[in-house]
Order: structure tokens, then sequence, then C-alpha cells
């Protein structure tokens, strides 16, 4: 496979990611803020988006200026419209590599985020039905991806690409959720927490899982184990650093490039996760998750220098 | 000629019994579908008479369909000179234009003659030049082109074949006869909409194809990659063949992920290859890996920034070198525009006749040279009643339509004739053939050209088909999408097949 295409397919499926990621983000919360005071709830807005890849420098005043800047302001480059249109743009320059039903679906989800420009007055109206037909528009291009694409090397770039960037979102935002209200060790969240660490649960999609899991008496320190350490659970760190693992050691093996560094660094951090206890690791939690995000960073850099950007000379060699 | 004004004679009445038809007017062109008397041709009738059957409103339904269709699938293309990357849908129309298996033979048989004399024209030209010495083509006229390259002089060419892919456009004169208006021999483009028209008009109007017996096109995709692979070095029994695309931002772009996923093979950009010892590698996930064949979507200028412009950042440095060492095989070859030169073209005939010893089965339409002094005073004489063509532009750029032009345009042409006459020639205004299409609600005739798409490899391979461009404006002659042209399908019947009238008995669309 050409080292470019390999390179487009991955940050296609990263940006995919990213923009399902925010859209849930800004989707929960919106419901969450709805009921304070617009100062309290600027603090709060400027606290999640400070978990994103690229935090904004802009002044947050209000609500609406969030849901304006992460969704539809192109200016900004993690808006999920960015994304969308950097995902589709990825995936132009691999058109002969997808499959023409995924192409499809991309372009669909492009068109419609498309014609949210320029905002109108209606925006806000619409809201909630931009940011699910964005999560709706990911899930079906996974599930296209999944059973149109060949689960080859190029699959697996895919693979890569969505579960490296799942692994590094969700460390970066507990770690801001856990800093800004540190936990008492064990104890039962007051009512306004409560609300808060449902919406944490829910940004990650993953309320009725815990429920089900413990019950929905819901303790910070759970949260915590059943984001970072649950092994069944696809949103969780434990679940997307096996499958990132997975993804390199079958590139390494179809390519013939195997013992690498990127194989090493995957290998290591889901090791760390496997043998992971809660107890452990919440009196280090900040400096535990932004190692994850690190390690993710690592991650990719090791990629890059292995399959896409390698000196010409050790390869003819 | 006059479009709008010529054929109000009383044979119209007969046109009119169907309201989709009641503003159809036959010019002096040749009509596609209705003969001078407004009898239908036969090859048409069932066309006709199930257009007449439809409801305009499910026709205007149908057109938006199909227009969804080509733009959930990005079947789009780059409109230079306004924002970049502007993409807009090629238009399409609905209605099929038809060809008798008659009609497709002469093509067939006109276009293979024409391309296997260019390909032994270009052998000799850049091998010993014989044609020169026996001042069949003037020497200047040859080593004034820009096209020409001095650097292809003896470079072994596989199978002596220069031009292994061309489109070449057609036009169909009052007459009714078929004519080269000009050769497109360098990187000639949409073939892509020729195979995705068909995909969608089956969709569209499914009974209406089943009931004309329709001669495929879909194995374009595996003719070509026959025609690259017999380009292989010899010593390359299971060649590596990849498409060039100059990148995303490339007008054709759609174009070429589409035929690279028909035929399976990857498409690389120039920064996906380099050369080492004239050998060319792409850049793959697991390592180097050599190159045999490359189907080249750039011009001979951008490809190898070391042998030709510098400045290009598209091409691969070294590659013109690995060329001539023989370790890989361009198509088409460097230096084939010399033969699509629109100077040039008034010497083809005599070409055929040169190297193949016949006459030639499809006519060139008549030109005047601007670098011979009778024929530049003839054609400034008469500037509003000509088209100027600038020799080396392509896509309808750097053209003069006389009669559609304004005084500034002709004195703008006059000024650049008189500096350069090398670069102009000139022709009558033709009276393209006009074909009905569906323009708000109703069915109005159109002017078309057709560009059929002709494979050299082993053999010489034409899919029966093509591109059938579509002057959209009224009144206008300018087919190229650049320009605000459209396209519609192309329908090559077999032979001795009249439309089946009985496959549908429903007689819906």
């Amino acid at each position: 496979m050409l080292s470019r295409v390999a390179d487009s397919l991955y940050w296609m499926s990263r940006y995919l990611e990213r923009a399902e990621h925010t859209a849930r983000l800004v989707n929960v919360n919106l419901n969450l803020t709805l009921d304070r005071a617009p100062a309290d709830a600027a603090r709060h807005w400027g606290r999640l988006l400070a978990s994103l890849p690229d935090p904004p420098s802009w002044q947050i005043r209000a609500t609406p200026d969030v849901v304006e800047r992460a969704t539809v302001d192109l200016a900004n480059r993690e808006s999920i419209a960015a994304c969308v249109g950097a995902a589709r743009e990825n995936a132009r320059q691999v058109r002969e590599e997808i499959s023409s039903e995924m192409w499809e679906e991309i372009n669909r989800l492009y068109l419609a985020v498309q014609k949210r420009q320029p905002v109108d007055s209606e925006w806000t109206a619409g809201t909630h039905e931009f940011l699910s037909a964005t999560i709706n528009g990911v899930h079906q291009i996974q599930g296209v991806t999944d059973a149109t694409m060949t689960h080859g090397e190029g699959w697996h770039y895919i693979e890569l690409g969505r579960y490296l960037e799942r692994a590094s979102a969700t460390a970066a935002l507990l770690d801001v959720q856990f800093r800004e209200a540190p936990p008492d060790a064990g104890g039962l969240p007051g009512v306004s927490e409560f609300v808060e660490w449902v919406g944490l649960l829910k940004s990650c999609c993953a309320f009725e899982a815990y429920c089900r899991h413990y019950t929905a008496d819901v303790r910070p320190q759970r949260i915590a184990e059943f984001l970072v350490l649950n092994p069944e659970f696809p949103r969780s760190i434990h679940f997307a650093a096996a499958r990132v693992q997975a993804a390199l050691r079958a590139i390494a093996g179809l390519t013939g490039r195997t013992n690498g560094r990127s194989e090493r660094l995957a290998g290591r951090l889901l090791a760390s996760l496997d043998y992971g206890q809660i107890d452990e690791i919440m009196g280090e939690l900040p400096s535990y998750l932004q190692g994850i995000v690190r390690q993710a960073a690592l991650i990719n850099s090791a990629v890059h220098q292995q399959y896409i950007a390698y000196p010409i000379d050790i390869g003819l060699a | 000629m006059r479009p709008e004004s010529a054929g109000e004679t009383g044979s119209l009445a007969r046109l009119r019994h169907l309201p989709q038809f009641q503003s159809y007017a036959l010019g002096q062109a040749y009509d596609e579908m209705f003969d001078e008397r407004g009898v239908t041709r036969e090859h048409y009738a069932a066309l006709y008479e199930r257009l007449g059957a439809v409801d305009p409103q499910e026709l205007r339904q149908r057109q938006t369909a199909a227009d969804l269709a080509f733009l959930h699938q990005g079947i789009t293309f780059t409109v230079y000179g306004q924002n970049e990357g502007t993409e807009r849908i090629f238009p399409y129309d609905l209605i099929p234009r038809i060809l008798t298996a008659g009609e497709w033979d002469t093509i067939e048989r006109g276009l293979t003659q024409r391309i296997t004399a260019l390909n032994l024209f270009l052998k000799d030209l850049y091998g010993d030049a014989k044609v020169l010495d026996d001042g069949v083509v003037p020497r200047e006229l040859v080593y004034s082109c820009r096209h020409f390259r001095r650097e292809m002089q003896g470079v072994a060419v596989r199978h002596d074949i220069y031009v292994s892919v061309a489109g070449t456009d057609l036009v169909r004169l009052p007459d009714g006869s078929f004519a080269v208006l000009e050769d497109n021999l360098r990187v000639p483009s949409g073939v892509s909409y020729m195979l995705t028209n068909r995909q969608v008009i089956k969709r569209i109007f499914p009974l209406l194809f089943s009931s004309y017996d329709v001669r495929p096109v879909d194995h374009y995709g595996q003719s070509l990659l026959a025609t690259l692979r017999a380009l292989a070095p010899a010593h390359r029994p299971d060649p590596t063949i990849v498409l060039l695309t100059p990148g995303v931002f490339n007008s054709a772009y759609f174009e070429h992920t589409f035929l690279a996923r028909q035929m399976g093979i990857a498409l690389v950009e120039g920064r996906d290859l380099f050369v080492h010892d004239n050998i060319v590698y792409m850049r793959t996930t697991a390592g180097p890996q050599r190159v045999d064949v490359i189907y080249r979507r750039v011009d001979d200028d951008f490809i190898d920034p070391l042998a030709f412009r510098a400045d290009s950042t598209l091409g691969v440095p070294g590659l013109f070198n690995a060329y001539r060492s023989g370790n890989v095989a361009l198509t088409n070859a460097i230096g084939t525009g010399v033969a699509d030169d629109k100077a040039l073209y008034v010497y083809v005939p005599k070409l055929i006749k040169y190297y193949l010893g016949q006459d030639p089965i499809l006519a060139n339409i008549e030109t005047w040279q601007m670098s011979k002094d009778r024929e530049r005073q003839h054609v400034l004489d008469r500037l509003d009643e000509v088209v100027v063509k600038a020799v080396g532009e392509s896509g309808g750029y750097g053209m003069l339509i006389g009669p559609h032009s304004t005084a500034a345009q002709r004195d703008e042409f006059r000024r650049a004739i008189l500096t350069d006459p090398r670069n102009y020639i000139a022709q009558p205004t033709l009276a393209l053939s006009a074909a009905p299409c569906f323009v708000d609600g109703r069915v109005e005739p159109r002017h078309v050209d057709l560009r059929p798409y002709i494979l050299s490899g082993e053999q010489v391979v034409i899919v029966p088909g093509g591109l059938t461009r579509v002057a959209l404006k009224k009144g206008s002659l300018v087919v190229n999408s650049s320009q605000g042209g459209g396209s519609k399908d192309t329908w090559v019947l077999h032979a001795n097949a009249a439309s089946r009238p009985g496959a549908s008995p429903a007689g819906g669309l």
C-alpha cells in the first residue's frame, strides 16, 4: 500500500472520530448547561473544550458562542464542520482505495454539514438535529466501512486512526473532568455533581453501559475504572488500546516490518492497562491520564516514521 | 449559421402532435432524431414514442434523481479561475444519443485508420524523420511546435506505440457524415463520464434501455488495463502498473480515481514516486516497490523537473532518464502533442495517404493556416464568420467564435494572429448536428459532438460509444465542460437490431 494512502486513511478516520467526539460532547453538555447561570455555563464549556486536541483561544461568554464555534465555524480547525471537511478531503485523495459505498456516506455527511454554511438564525433551533445527524453519519460510515471494505492493510489504518484518537480524547476528557472536581475517594457525589458525572458518562456514550455494570450508583472512582480499564466497553481506553495494538500487529505482519517501535509502544500501553488497578491509579490519576495522551502521540509519530516518511536508503537496503 | 431562424416550415406541424416537442425547431444543422421533413428517424422512433407517453413532470423528477446521483457519488469536476477547489457536477442530459451499427462501423474504421497513421508518423518523426525529408509535412511546422520534444529523438518506444489512449472529437456535418474536429493525443479526459452516464441511465430509464439493443461499454477498464500491460518492458512479465495524477486539485481528479479503481491499480502522485539508478519506485508501507508502467495524466511539461519544467512539483525527478533507459513505460509517450497540434491537423489526411496508401475514411474540417499569407488574408476579411483557434490550446480556451463575438474580441484576435500567425488556425463555423435534449420540461434540440476513446496496444480497440458533449445554451456551439457544456449517454446499437418495442409492452421509460 502506498504510504500516502495509508496516511490519508489514518487521518480520515481520526478526523471522523474527532467530529463524533466533539458532537457528543457539545450535545450532552448543551443539556447540562441549560439550567445554569451564563458565567457558570461559560466556565463549564471552557473546561470541556480544554480537553480537545487544539484548545480554543477565543473568549467564551455564553453557550451560543461555543455551539457555533465548536460545530460549524470553519475557521476553527477543530470544529465539527472542519473535521468532517478534512475527513472528506482525505477520503477524496484515496477514492480508489475505499469502497464507493463508504465514499457516498462520507460525501453525504459532508454535504449535510455544508448545508449549515453560513450559520443562519434558525441555527440554534436545529442544533440537536445537526449534532445527532453528525453522530449518526459517523456511525453509518463506520458500519459501511466494516461491511464493504476488505479488512486488509488499509482497513487496519482506519482502525488504528479511530482507536488512537479515541484513547487520546477519552483520556484528555477524563483528565479535565477529574482535575476540576477532585473526587472524595469512593464517596457519593451531591446532586449538582451527580448531573456532571452522568454528563461525563453520556459524553462517552457510557451511561447505560455503566448502569448495567455497576447499577445507577454513580461514583467517580467507578466511572474512572469503567472508562479507563473496562476491557469490553468500546469507548474505554483499555478497549481502544487493545484495538490499536491489534491493528499495528496486523500491519506489521502484512508489511513484513515486525518488532518496530510503534508496535513496542502500543504493546507497552496495552500491558499497563491490562494489569492496572483502579485504586493504584486513582492516587496519580492526572499524570496517569496525561501519560496516556503522551503515549498516543508517540505511537502516532512512530507509525509516521516507520511506514509513511521512512528514509529511502533504509528502504532500498 | 443561424440556428434558430431556419426550419420554420410546414413539416414542423407534424412534430407538434406531442406536447413535449412543441418548441422543437429544425435548424440547418443535421438533426439526430428527425430528418429534414420532420419525420422521426427509424432508430429514434421508439424513444420518441416513449418520451411522448411520459408526463413532463416525471421527466423532471428523473432529471433531479440523476443530478442527485452524480452529486452524492461526488462525480464532479473542478472549475479553474474561481475559488480554488470549486466542485461542480458535469451537467447531464437524460435523453440518450443513438447511433446505428452502420454509423458506428464507419467511425470505428475511420478512427482505427487515423490512429494507426498517427502512430506511424510519431515513430518516423522521432526516428529517421523521412516524412520531413519527403516534404509531406513542412520541417518548420514541426520544429516550431511547442509540443515537439527533441529529447525523444531516438528513444525506443515499446511496440512503437506512442499514443495508446486517444480521444478524438468528431462532429456531424449537415449532410450527416462524421468529420474529425481534433485529435487529443496527450492526456484526453472524459471517459469516466462515458461510463458513469451509462450507469446512471440504466437506473433512470431501465425500460427504455432494455427496449434498445445497446452495445455495452463497461469493459473499457479491462481493455485499458490490457493495453497498459502490453506496454510493460519485455523483461518484466508481471508488471506493476500505476496511474499518475497531478492530484486532487486537477479538474479530472474524479476520473483518475475512477479509472484506478476500475483497473485495480494504484493511483499515485509525483511525490509517491522516486527514481534510483534509473529505476522507478513507489513508496509503500512495506518499503519501496518497483514500478513498470505509468499511465500518466500529467502533461509532458510537468512530468520531470530535471528534463522539462524545473518548477514542476507534480512530476518525478529523473523519470525521463528511467524512461529512456527502457526501465519504465510511460503512456502516452512523451512528445505526442506534436501530432495533435491544430496546425499539424491539416496534414493528417496526407499522412494517412503517405503511411497507409489509403484515402481517409473520416474527413477533416476545412482549415486555414494563419502562417500562410493568402489563407490569413481570407480569414482576416471574414473574422465574424469563422472560428479561430490557438493551436496549442484545448478545452475551449483560446477560441474565437466569429458569429457570436464582439468587435473588441475580433480586434484582439486580429492583433494576436498578426503577431504570431503560426499559433493560430481558422475553420468555417460549423453547423454541428443537433440532438434532442430535455430543457425546462420540454424537448429541444441542442448542438452535440462525439468523443470516442481509442486504445492502441497490441491492437486497436474502440469501445462502442463515447462521450456525447452538449452545448446546453440555446444556439451555442461550444460543448466543453469548462465552458458550460454538458453530456449525455451515447448508445451504439447492435447490427441488425431494430428497436425491440415488444420487450416492455407498457411503453414506459
